[in-house]
């Protein structure tokens, strides 16, 4: 049979995951500079909220009806959580070396881990999450599990949102005017601070729904699911040009497909056997974000990351 | 403004920093003189009492917390109170080896019980062998830890003289799935996947060997990063080899999903794996676990007649979670050094020998005993003469024992 139609909806699925969570890394940085390694984090408490909101609705509510409050619980404590990392760990950092606040985003990100891993009941191994009954879907010759339908239609959605939001708001205006230069918005009169915690807010809140999306597909959660997912993450925004939004999700997608297509064919090329297996998926992953960097700095669709980085 | 928050950050760091000194400190209170007459020996166990793994490494914590119980209780051997020192290794090398350090410095310890995974073992045995101090792991195994990487040519040279295991080796466990894989299930045709730490890729090694011995054909093969919970693009590769059966070197918790995404692909082919898989807490991850297959060493303790004291006792203790895999292993592992320390007593006059970890490292060559899992008793390089193993089935979401024999090694 050919095998490309599933892995390429492998790495889609995969890759739309990344990037709802690299536009969390990419608005973050595009408006205050920081690389906020504690996302990650983010992203896995979101993932424990819509656990909780399973856990406390009665039996036989069906998980269809509970995925827009296991949606909403999700995004309620990602958000929480982002908002009061803003205000106590990085406002008052604000002015410090750029040095001070990543490494503060650091030992959050250890913080959240651990908090979770200490109080939250049985988090001390993976717990499982729920997923829809039923057989996978045969689209275009490819097997589609009922729970990835959910971040196939989650991510393209959120980004028309998230477009809409930022061009045609007042307070997606003052986000870009704020990103251009922070100072001379905040003369024009934009509440620079309520920006920013906008930012890291609808950050949070993609975080959420890729937790969401992370839960249905591989049923469960776990208090470090976010280490690898937010590197990757992190790596998909730097691939489609940190600071820019839609360039996180076609980073998200390329990153995705390309480990993807790693796994499946590399080991094909003769001679290249000994490297095509799913453990060096990962290296040509960052290979191919070295290689982007090398021939185009800026990224797939960044402009101005050399004036300001 | 900034300074203000600057100096705020500093304050807590400090006191931050002074909570974990505190914390680092408490061990040279305890060592005082409480126990009246009595010598009191420690047993350190080292296991991952957290993360992924610490399901089995709770059991391994409770069932080497029976055994000093049940040593004290009857006062097993006279003048001397057992204590249990337990560290958590949270599965990672590094941790492993600092607990190593630990159980050196504290003079009172004269064996230690543990770790759960082989590539832990590789980072203590070094230094707890330059010590001197008795090793007895109820989970490792990992061939190499006691016969060297010569194991693969028949070369084996015994690495460590402190180093014992209750649990055998990869070498018997990938030479009996794979007889009973190609014999009794008559699966002719394996995909072989392995998570590449000491212990899958072993496993996964022995099984190629034994197996492609047998006359059964290894289709492909792959590995897999632990880490991962997404292994789709693995999965897709696998549908065109027409493998009748996955056979993954590795642990659980990438294990679940790997066997879940497997038959979500269309492919309902059984994912077969070692003791690493063989945890309660695989069918829980994996909702299409049905059929899936996994070997253990020993025989499952609740088909012991040997075990029923064992099993009664651990109920009775309460303890919160399972004894899972590796209770009744440990147990016995616990046991033989508290076997050892009797032996090195008895030896003396009925007293701890000053050297004692000299003494009890002596006594382990010799230690016999009909334990938990079966008759224990060591061979030239550490191993478990016991090389008793058994295939299981998820039959209703829970492992059901299939087959045990102890098998031919190719």
């Amino acid at each position: 049979m050919n095998e490309l139609p599933q892995q390429l909806a492998n790495g889609l699925i995969l890759g739309a995951m990344y990037g709802l969570i690299a536009i969390g890394y990419t608005m973050v940085y595009g408006i205050v500079q920081l690389i906020n390694f504690a996302h990650g984090e983010i992203f896995m408490v979101g993932g424990f909220g819509a656990l909780t909101v399973w856990l406390v609705l009665p039996d036989g509510f069906g998980l269809a009806a509970a995925v827009p409050l296991m949606i909403l619980g999700g995004i309620i404590v990602s958000v929480a959580v982002a908002t009061a990392a803003e205000r106590f760990a990085y406002r008052p950092l604000r002015t410090a070396p750029r040095l001070a606040p990543l490494i503060t985003a650091i030992g959050l990100s250890i913080v959240l881990q651990q908090v979770v891993w200490m109080w939250y009941p049985d988090a001390k191994k993976d717990r499982s999450f729920p997923q829809f009954d039923g057989g996978p879907l045969d689209i275009f010759g490819a097997n589609i599990q009922r729970g990835d339908l959910f971040v196939l239609i989650a991510a393209p959605l959120c980004m028309v949102a998230l477009g809409l939001f930022v061009t045609k708001t007042r307070s997606g205006r003052g986000m870009q005017a704020t990103a251009q230069d922070p100072d001379t918005a905040k003369l024009m009169g934009v509440n620079t601070d309520r920006i920013i915690v906008m930012a890291f807010a609808i950050g949070a809140a993609f975080a959420a729904i890729a937790a969401v999306a992370y839960g249905l597909k591989n049923g469960q959660v776990g208090f470090r699911m976010g280490f690898l997912m937010g590197l990757k993450a992190f790596t998909a925004a730097v691939l489609g040009g940190i600071g820019n939004i839609y360039g996180a999700m076609l980073g998200g997608i390329v990153l995705g497909v390309a480990e993807a297509l790693a796994t499946g064919y590399i080991g094909n090329i003769p001679g290249m056997e000994l490297f095509g297996g799913g453990a060096w998926k990962d290296v040509w992953a960052f290979s191919l974000l070295i290689l982007v960097l090398l021939l185009r700095p800026q990224g797939l669709l960044g402009e101005r990351v050399a004036d300001r980085a | 403004m900034r300074q203000r928050s600057l100096i705020a950050i500093t304050a807590a760091l400090a006191a931050g920093s002074l909570t974990l000194t505190a914390c680092g400190s408490r061990d040279d209170s305890s060592n005082g003189s409480g126990g009246g007459d009595k010598t009191t020996v420690v047993i350190g166990v080292d296991a991952p009492l957290t993360g992924d793994l610490s399901a089995l490494g709770l059991g391994i914590q409770n069932s080497a917390d029976l055994a000093v119980k049940t040593a004290n209780k009857d006062e097993f051997v006279k003048g001397v109170e057992f204590k249990l020192e337990p560290l958590d290794d949270q599965a990672q090398p590094s941790v492993g080896q600092q607990n190593a350090q630990k159980f050196i410095s504290d003079k009172d310890v004269l064996g230690v019980v543990g770790p759960l995974n082989s590539s832990v073992s590789q980072q203590m045995q070094k230094p707890l062998n330059d010590a001197g101090l008795v090793q007895v792991s109820p989970a490792n195994t990992g061939t190499e830890l006691t016969q060297g990487d010569g194991w693969k040519t028949g070369n084996s040279v015994r690495q460590f003289k402190t180093f014992f295991r209750t649990a055998t080796t990869d070498e018997v466990q990938g030479a009996f799935a794979a007889e009973y894989l190609y014999s009794k299930a008559g699966i002719k045709k394996v995909y072989l996947i392995d998570d590449q730490k000491t212990y899958g890729a072993g496993l996964a090694a022995s099984f190629k060997t034994n197996y492609t011995k047998l006359g059964g054909k290894i289709v492909g093969s792959d590995h897999i990063n632990p880490d991962d919970r997404d292994f789709n693009a693995v999965v897709a590769k696998i549908k065109k080899t027409g493998a009748e059966a996955l056979y993954y070197g590795g642990e659980y918790p990438a294990a679940g999903p790997l066997s879940q995404q497997l038959k979500d692909s269309g492919q309902n082919i059984p994912l077969m794996g070692g003791d690493g898989i063989y945890s309660a807490e695989f069918p829980k991850l994996n909702k299409k676990a049905e059929g899936d297959l996994a070997t253990s060493v020993g025989k499952p303790v609740e088909q012991l007649p040997s075990a029923k004291e064992f099993i009664a006792n651990y109920k009775a203790a309460g303890y919160k979670d399972a004894y899972e895999a590796y209770g009744g292993l440990t147990y016995d592992a616990t046991w033989s050094i508290i076997e050892a320390v009797k032996l090195a007593v008895e030896g003396n006059d009925g007293k701890v020998p000053a050297d004692g970890r000299k003494a009890v490292l002596d006594a382990m060559s010799k230690v016999k005993f009909d334990g938990v899992t079966g008759p224990i008793s060591f061979d030239e390089f550490g191993d478990t003469t016991n090389t008793l193993m058994t295939a299981y089935k998820i039959k209703k979401n829970a492992w059901v024992p299939e087959y045990s024999a102890s098998p031919k090694l190719g």
